[in-house]
């Protein structure tokens, strides 16, 4: 499997920045350690019609390519410029906020809307031209669009029965794949008699059942609460794993992303800002964006004072110090902001490096069950959230000692902040 | 424990299921009283008419004595001018003749003659009464006041049918010369059929492009298909006149496009009644066909896409399907009111192009029979609700739950 920025600037911007933290990856928008000069040379071949130079590796990793796509809607560019690979097998969602364009993009690649500009290859051939219904693309939308005139049993023998499947073999692989979901019994009722959650299994059964090579799911579990939910996440995530398929997903629910993806690419205003595993993304988040996008974050504003190694020496308001790993274009005298994860931040100098330590104040300590969280105010005013175990008990307004080590501190130029739709990071080179 | 809360468990689900009744009483009740009860009564007239039986008692009481058909014996003879005798004491001799009229047209005449006769002297012989008016020696006068012994009568719907009891006792055609019902029901229900149709294939796309036009765009063409609702629909038809005649403005137009050589006769003639059904009847076939669209989500079709399906397949397997109760709805409403037409016709249509509410509407008016009136009504009416049996039936509609 592969990534392909969407940008290659972005890619020297971070290489000349961090000293991250495990020496394994290569960047945080990539974290397999390839050389980009491969990368480039096989999303060149993607793009000749001779594929009988490409390894069998680099076709695998890129099985759906988009280059340099771009969607407008009028005047409105509601895709830019997208560079995107998704390997064969794997399982790749789109995260963002609302109208980032994710279904945009997925749309593109089923084929319901054509891109503005560039091309989507699949299996290293242009899809441009191919209409939906020629695509062997299974897709499951986001309120399930079954037929609610047919049964569970016909919804799920259509995608068969279109493509004159003879009708002996239909029956078992209709029957196949309801028991993959578990819905054999309720093969006679109409879809409007089944919970969302059955809908939603019977709408993935017949995404699969003809077998495509390429899955796509646009916010396929939006509609349902969030045990169920968490449940379908490990069951698709099971189903992808047994059947080898490639899957691309939809969301704009980050701990589905994380659970159940091989990689996350991150959009944001019609832009891919960060592709990466979930953890390459939760741990290195590659702009101000990311961070606060996924997971929970601290933030805070302050200035650069001096920039070493990698590393920079940020002044907070009221006279405090940190130091946080320079992201980007880090520069003395400019204006950053922090972010350090709840979990980071330790109320003992134990285990690590902890080179930045405050002191604070308790404001609130909220009781999570498994965990909880304190709200701790520091010198300056400004207030951290921080997560400590269960049987902690600090009382309000109590002092207790912040710490927490600099390479799990990230300092953003503060220019990102300002106009957070750009990726900072595309700019700093 | 259980035994006892059920049925009180039942009995407070039979309450709340009467409440939404109970709410609705008054409009029950004024249904009842000025919708249901005059239609019954009104098509009870098709099958009641004790008129005969009323007129003629000691006559009626005489035939059942009488042994055989055709003509009876001099008994019944007499008591029939006893009978006319009283009527015309009485001045019920003209409701008589007319009812006996139209059982046996051209009888009223001589019946009204026998009448001043029996007032004037008395009646003699069976003979005598042959002589000064032949009717009463043929066969089919006494089989028409055997007929009206009875106060529950055939004779109007079978006539409906264009059938008639025959003297021999049996169901026959009436002559060829006076059947005209079945020929009436047959135009009703062909321009019906016709004008669904058209209606039908202009409303279909139209609903179609509405639901994928923008929401704006879309409400200027509902407001422009719903415009003519807001005149009345004689208001309406004088316009289709205007447009319609010899001079008038679809001739011009075709002409100047050079479509046609000469001008066509549309006005009273069937393609114009048709032309003016059309346009008239089309919002009641778009709306429900343009209500059930907007409620099948875009997503449909380009699930049945991804799945494999080509557009057409798309099309006939999953989208059709959906939007057939609308479909069914809008042509079924369309068909039943085309069936009831009554001022398109008179003002638009030919002479040969009216339709069966035309003599439903001359029944009642011009020629005061009342019960040809009721009995081509109750076939009508009856025509109508089986269609509707039919298609929820069979297409597994539901008007009751359409939106
Ligand atoms: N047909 C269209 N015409 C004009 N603009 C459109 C159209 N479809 C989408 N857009 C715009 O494109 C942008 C991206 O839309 P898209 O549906 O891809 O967002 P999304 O990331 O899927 O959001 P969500 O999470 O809310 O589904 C939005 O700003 C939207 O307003
Ligand atoms: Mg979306």
């Amino acid at each position: 499997m592969v990534s392909t920025t969407q940008d290659s600037t972005a890619r020297s911007g971070l290489a000349a920045g961090p000293n991250l933290a495990s020496p394994s990856r290569g960047s945080p928008l990539d974290d397999r350690a390839e050389p980009a000069e491969g990368r480039d040379a096989s999303a060149a071949t993607a793009t000749r019609s001779d594929n009988s130079t490409r390894s069998a590796r680099s076709r695998d990793e890129t099985f759906v390519e988009f280059i340099d796509v771009e969607k407008m809607y009028g005047d409105f560019q509601a895709v830019k410029r997208l560079r995107l690979t998704v390997g064969r097998g794997e399982f790749l969602t789109f995260l963002g906020p609302s109208g980032s364009g994710k279904t945009t993009t997925l749309n593109m690649l089923a084929g319901f809307e054509r891109p503005s500009q560039g091309v989507i290859t699949l299996a290293g051939k242009s899809v441009d031209r191919l209409p939906p219904y020629e695509r062997n693309i299974g897709m499951v939308f986001q309120n399930y669009a079954l037929f609610p005139h047919m049964s569970v049993e016909q919804n799920v023998a259509f995608p068969l029965s279109v493509r004159k499947t003879p009708k002996a073999d239909i029956a078992p692989r209709v029957r196949r794949a309801l028991e993959m979901v578990r819905l054999e019994q309720f093969k006679h009722r109409k879809p409007a008699q089944l919970s969302g959650g059955q809908q939603q299994r019977v709408a993935l059964a017949r995404a699969l059942v003809f077998e495509p090579t390429l899955v796509l799911m646009d916010e396929p579990l939006g509609a349902l609460d969030k045990k169920l939910r968490e449940h379908m996440q490990i069951e698709l995530k099971q189903i992808h794993e047994m059947l080898g398929v490639t899957m691309v997903c939809v969301t704009h629910d980050q701990t589905e992303a994380l659970t159940m993806s091989d990689r996350v690419a991150v959009f944001d205003h019609g832009a891919v800002v960060q592709i990466g595993t979930p953890h390459g993304l939760y741990n290195e988040p590659a702009t101000e964006f990311v961070a606060s996008f996924i997971g929970e974050n601290n933030a805070l504003d302050g200035v650069v004072e001096s920039v070493g190694a990698g590393q920079c020496l940020v002044a907070l308001p009221g006279g405090l110090k940190a130091t946080a790993l320079s992201i980007g274009d880090i520069r003395p005298g400019g204006p950053v902001r922090l972010t350090i994860r709840p979990e980071r931040i330790a109320l003992s100098a134990g285990g690590g490096p902890t080179d930045n330590s405050h002191q604070a104040t308790v404001d609130d300590r909220i009781y999570h069950g498994d965990h909880q969280r304190l709200l701790a105010r520091l010198a300056n005013g400004q207030v951290l959230t921080v997560k400590v175990g269960p049987e902690m008990a600090a009382a309000t307004n109590e002092t207790v000692d912040l710490f927490w080590s600099s390479t799990d501190c990230r300092a953003f130029p503060a220019s990102a902040v300002a106009d957070g739709n750009q990726p900072s990071i595309g700019r700093a080179s | 424990m259980s035994s006892i809360a059920l049925p009180r468990l039942r009995t407070r689900d039979q309450r709340e299921s009467l409440r939404p009744f109970a709410l609705a009483t008054p409009l029950l009740l004024l249904l009842f009283f000025s919708f249901g009860a005059p239609i019954a009564a009104l098509l009870s007239r098709a099958v009641y008419e004790p008129t005969i039986a009323n007129a003629l008692p000691r006559a009626i009481a005489a035939l059942k004595q009488d042994s055989g058909a055709g003509v009876p014996d001099e008994p019944v003879f007499l008591a029939f001018a006893a009978d006319l005798k009283e009527a015309q004491a009485q001045g019920s001799v003209q409701e008589f003749a007319k009812s006996l009229n139209t059982r046996l047209s051209g009888a009223r005449s001589q019946v009204l003659r026998i009448a001043r006769n029996a007032g004037q002297e008395q009646a003699t012989s069976k003979e005598a009464m042959i002589k000064a008016s032949p009717l009463l020696g043929e066969p089919r006068f006494w089989a028409a006041i055997r007929e009206g012994a009875n106060r529950f009568t055939s004779f109007f719907l079978l006539s409906a049918f264009d059938l008639r009891w025959t003297d021999q006792g049996t169901i026959g055609a009436v002559p060829a010369d006076q059947a005209v019902f079945v020929r009436v029901f047959g135009r009703t229900f062909l321009i019906a059929t016709v004008v669904t149709l058209s209606t039908l294939a202009l409303a279909f796309p139209l609903a179609y492009l509405m639901t994928n036009l923008r929401p704006a765009i879309a409400g200027i063409v509902l407001v422009l298909v719903l415009l003519p609702f807001w005149t009345s629909i004689l208001v309406r038809t004088a316009a289709w006149t205007v447009i319609l005649q010899k001079y008038g403005l679809l001739n011009d137009l075709l002409l100047w496009l050079g479509l046609t050589s000469q001008r066509l006769e549309l006005m009273y003639s069937r393609t114009g009644l048709i032309i003016a059904m059309t346009h008239i009847q089309l919002p009641f076939t778009l709306l429900p066909i343009y209500s059930v669209m907007r409620s099948v989500p875009p997503s449909q079709l380009r699930a049945a896409q991804s799945l494999g399906a080509q557009p057409f397949t798309a099309f006939w397997r999953v989208y059709l399907p959906q939007v057939m109760p609308g479909v069914l709805a809008g042509c079924l409403l369309t068909f039943i009111l085309c069936l009831g037409y009554y001022i398109t016709p008179v003002l638009i249509g030919g002479a040969s192009d009216q339709l069966i509410s035309n003599f439903i509407a001359n029944y009642v008016n011009a020629e005061l029979n009342w019960e040809m009136a009721a009995a081509l009504s109750f076939v009508l009416l009856a025509s109508t609700l089986g269609l509707y049996v039919t298609m929820t039936r069979f297409f597994g509609l539901d008007l009751f739950k359409m939106g």
